[in-house]
C-alpha cells in the first residue's frame, strides 16, 4: 500500500493542491453550462438563435452533454500530466 | 417472415450470446466475482457501465418524457449525465486506488467503523432494490408485448437469463453481457432514429436533425413544433417555466439526478474493474461517450416523434382542415389500443380523431367539425420508443431489434443492481461484519448464494411490485445522493471526518430525504398517508420531493463537518490511508484486499 517513491511530504500536497486546482476549475465549467446556461441565464441567452429556439435550449438538451464529456478526457489527460510531473504515476 | 418470428429470433439470438458469455466468462476468484479481476479495458468496462447504467426507464420512457415535456424533462438529460463528472473528478479514481470491492466497504474503512458500513449497506439495499422492481416489470412487459407471452412468464425468463450468467460469472461474466447487451442496444435505439431524422428533416444525425429543417413546413423543426402545439392548445415544447420557485425546482431536481447518479453503487463499483487510477479517470469519460450516443438522441426521437404524431392525426393541417379518420389511422394505433396504453374516443361521433388539449386554448379554426372534447384519451408515453419503427413504417427487422434493445436495456441495468446488492450482503455482512475467518473459497460460495438469493427477490418484487414502483426516482436518487455522495466525498477531500461525523451525516440525510418524501409521496407510499400535494405550490418547503435529495446532502455535510469538528480527531493511520488513496502510485498493489 505504500507509494514506494520515497518522495518528500511537501510534494504530495503540492500535488494534491493542482489537482483540487483542477477539479475546481473543471467544475465550474460543468455548473455554468448545465445550472448556468441552461437553466438560470437561459432568459439571458434568449436573443441567440439555435435552429428554431434558443442557445439555453440547445445547452439544456446537447450542449451541456458535449461539455461533459469535453471536460472528463481534459481531467483525464491533465491528471496524468500532473502524476508525472509529481512523481506519482502509476508503474 | 412472420413480425413474431422476427421478434423470436432477434430475442432468442441475443439470449443465446449472452448465455454463451456467461460460460467463457466464469468466475474462478473473489476477485473476479466482485471486480472481474481487476483487469478490464478502460473503454471495455465504459461500455459496461454505458450498459449498466442505461435502464428501461432511458430505453423506454425517456424520450416520450421529453415529448410530453420538453424543456423540462432537460433535467433528465443534464441530471443523468452531469453526474459521470463528479464521478471521474470525485469519485471513481480514489475508490480504484483505495481497492475495495464495495462501496460500504469503503465507507467502513475510512470511517473505521461498523456502523458506517451498515447504514451505508441497508442505503445500497434500499436504493438499489427499489431500482431493481423497474427492471424486472420491464423485462415483462416487453416480453408480453412482443412474444405474446404473460407478463409473469417474461419475467421467468428474463430472471433465468440473469441468474445464469450473474451467478456464474458474478462481475466478470456480467462485464462481458453488459458490452454485448450495450452494442444490442445502441442499434435499437439509432437505427429507428437516424430513419425519422431522415424522414423529417434529411439529416442522418438525429441530434443535429432536432434542430434543423422540417421538410414538411421548410421551417426549422422546433418552430413548427411549437406552432402545432399551440394550435392545439397545448404548452410549448422549447419554453421556460420562468417563475422563480419552478427555476428552482428544476435547478434542485437536476442537481439531485446529478449527485445522485454518481452515488449509485452499481455504478460506482463498475470502476473497481479497470487495472490502474488513470484508467478510472478514462473510463467514466469513455461511459459518457457510450451513454451520449444514445442521451443526445433521445431529444430528437422525444421532439420528432411528437410532431410526426400530430401530423398523422392532423394530415392536412390544424387550420380550418379535417381530422384524420378513425378508420384510416396506421394500424399501430390500434395494436397499442389492444395493450392499453393508447386509447380512442370518438365523443362528437364524426368518424375522425380530434387530438387537442381541451383544458388549453386551442385555436378557433381548429378542425371543421365540432369539438366535443379531445379524442385521443390515452397516449402513454412509453409507447413512444416502443412503436418508433412502427410510426415510422419502418421494416420487420427494426421492430424486433427494439425489441431485443429493450430487454437488453432491462437486464443488463439488473445484473449490476443485484452485483452491488449480492456483494454488499456476502463481503460486508458475512465476510466483513459476521464472520472475517471466511475462506476465499466459502466467501465465493456465499457471494454466489447471495446473488442467488437477490435474484429471486428480485424475481418475486417484479412478480408483485409494490405501488410505489413508478416512485423509483424520487427514493433511489433520492438516497444515494443524500447518504452515498457526500460520505465518499468526504471520505476522499476531507481528512477530519470521523467516524460520528460520517454516521450523523449519513442518517441525517437519510432520515430527512426518505421523511420528506414520504410526507409527499405517502408513508411507505401508501395512498392517503401524505401530509402535503406533491406539487411546486402545495409541498412544504415548496420544492418537490423528487428534488429533495441535493438538500438532504447538504445537511449530510453539514450535520458531518460539525458532529466531527466536536468528536475526537481521525486517528493517524486512517490519516495515511487518505493520503495514500490520494495518489494514484500503488493501485496495481491494492488489489489484494
Amino acid at each position: 500500500m505504500s507509494d514506494g517513491t520515497g518522495r518528500r511530504p511537501s510534494d504530495a500536497s503540492g500535488y494534491w493542491k493542482a489537482n483540487v486546482r483542477t477539479i475546481i476549475g473543471c467544475l465550474i465549467v460543468w455548473a455554468l453550462v448545465s445550472f448556468g446556461f441552461a437553466i438560470l441565464l437561459r432568459p439571458l441567452l434568449s436573443g441567440i438563435a439555435v435552429g428554431g429556439t434558443d442557445l439555453g435550449f440547445w445547452f439544456a438538451q446537447q450542449g451541456s452533454i458535449l461539455v461533459f464529456l469535453v471536460l472528463i478526457f481534459f481531467y483525464a489527460w491533465r491528471m496524468n500530466k500532473i502524476d508525472r510531473e509529481y512523481g506519482v504515476e502509476e508503474d | 417472415m412472420d413480425q413474431y418470428y422476427l421478434n423470436l429470433l432477434f430475442i432468442g439470438g441475443s439470449f443465446v450470446l449472452y448465455m454463451a458469455i456467461a460460460v467463457w466468462a466464469r468466475a474462478g476468484s473473489t476477485s473476479e466475482f466482485y471486480a472481474a479481476g481487476r483487469g478490464i479495458h478502460p473503454v471495455t468496462n465504459g461500455m459496461a457501465t454505458a450498459a449498466d447504467w442505461m435502464s428501461a426507464a432511458s430505453f423506454i420512457s425517456m424520450a416520450g418524457l421529453i415529448a410530453f415535456s420538453g424543456y423540462a424533462a432537460s433535467a433528465y438529460l443534464m441530471g443523468w449525465t452531469g453526474g459521470y463528472v463528479l464521478l471521474a473528478l470525485l469519485l471513481a479514481p480514489y475508490l480504484r486506488k483505495f481497492g475495495s470491492f464495495t462501496v460500504p466497504e469503503f465507507i467502513g474503512d475510512r470511517y473505521y467503523s461498523r456502523s458506517a458500513r451498515l447504514v451505508a449497506v441497508l442505503c445500497l439495499i434500499v436504493a438499489s432494490l427499489t431500482y431493481v422492481i423497474g427492471q424486472m416489470t420491464g423485462v415483462g412487459v416487453a416480453f408480453s408485448r412482443f412474444l405474446q407471452v404473460s407478463n409473469s412468464t417474461g419475467l421467468f425468463i428474463g430472471a433465468a437469463v440473469v441468474f445464469f450468467y450473474a451467478v456464474l460469472g458474478g462481475m466478470k461474466g456480467i462485464t462481458y453481457t453488459q458490452v454485448a447487451q450495450y452494442v444490442v442496444l445502441v442499434f435499437a435505439y439509432t437505427v429507428p432514429a437516424i430513419f425519422i431524422s431522415l424522414q423529417l428533416t434529411g439529416n442522418p444525425i438525429p441530434g443535429l436533425g432536432l434542430f434543423s429543417t422540417y421538410e414538411g413546413s421548410g421551417e426549422p423543426l422546433l418552430t413548427t413544433l411549437n406552432q402545432t402545439l399551440a394550435d392545439l392548445g397545448f404548452s410549448s415544447y422549447t419554453a421556460q417555466d420562468g417563475t422563480p420557485s419552478a427555476v428552482i425546482n428544476m435547478f434542485l431536481f437536476t442537481l439531485t439526478l446529478m449527485i445522485g447518479t454518481a452515488g449509485l453503487p452499481h455504478v460506482i463499483i463498475r470502476f473497481f474493474t479497470v487495472p490502474k487510477v488513470s484508467d478510472a479517470r478514462l473510463s467514466a469519460g469513455w461511459a459518457l461517450v457510450f451513454i451520449a450516443i444514445v442521451y443526445l438522441t433521445a431529444p430528437a426521437v422525444g421532439a420528432m416523434a411528437r410532431l410526426n404524431i400530430m401530423d398523422t392525426i392532423w394530415p392536412n393541417g390544424t387550420q380550418n382542415a379535417e381530422a384524420a379518420q378513425i378508420e384510416e389511422l396506421p394500424v399501430w394505433f390500434e395494436n397499442w389500443q389492444t395493450t392499453g396504453l393508447l386509447g380512442i374516443e370518438d365523443k362528437n361521433g364524426d368518424g375522425r380523431l380530434q387530438y387537442y388539449n381541451d383544458e388549453g386554448q386551442p385555436i378557433d379554426a381548429l378542425g371543421t367539425t365540432e369539438l366535443q372534447g379531445n379524442e385521443l384519451v390515452l397516449f402513454n408515453p412509453d409507447i413512444l420508443v416502443l412503436a418508433n419503427p412502427e410510426i415510422a413504417q419502418l421494416p420487420g427487422w427494426v421492430i424486433a431489434l427494439v425489441a431485443a434493445g429493450g430487454m437488453a436495456a432491462a437486464l443488463s441495468t439488473a445484473a449490476g443492481l443485484l452485483m452491488a446488492i449480492s456483494s454488499a450482503v456476502s463481503h460486508d455482512l458475512v465476510k466483513r461484519s459476521v464472520n472475517p475467518n471466511i475462506s476465499e473459497a466459502a466467501e465465493l460460495w456465499w457471494a454466489r448464494g447471495s446473488m442467488a438469493v437477490a435474484v429471486a427477490v428480485a424475481t418475486w418484487l417484479g412478480l408483485n411490485p409494490p405501488g410505489f414502483a413508478a416512485q423509483t426516482v424520487a427514493l433511489a436518487f433520492g438516497i444515494a445522493a443524500a447518504t452515498i455522495f457526500p460520505v465518499l466525498v468526504m471520505g476522499v477531500f476531507s481528512r477530519r471526518i470521523n467516524n460520528v461525523g460520517a454516521v450523523s451525516g449519513m442518517v441525517t440525510g437519510l432520515v430527512f430525504t426518505v421523511g420528506y418524501i414520504f410526507l409527499h409521496k405517502g408513508w411507505f407510499f401508501i395512498p392517503g398517508t401524505e401530509s402535503f400535494p406533491d406539487t411546486i405550490e402545495g409541498s412544504l418547503f415548496g420544492i418537490q420531493s423528487t428534488a429533495i435529495g441535493c438538500i438532504g446532502a447538504a445537511l449530510n455535510f453539514i450535520v458531518a463537518f460539525v458532529v466531527s469538528g466536536r468528536t475526537a480527531d481521525t486517528p493517524d493511520e486512517v490519516k495515511a490511508m487518505i493520503e495514500n488513496v490520494r495518489i494514484p502510485r500503488g493501485a496495481g498493489s491494492a488489489t489484494a484486499h
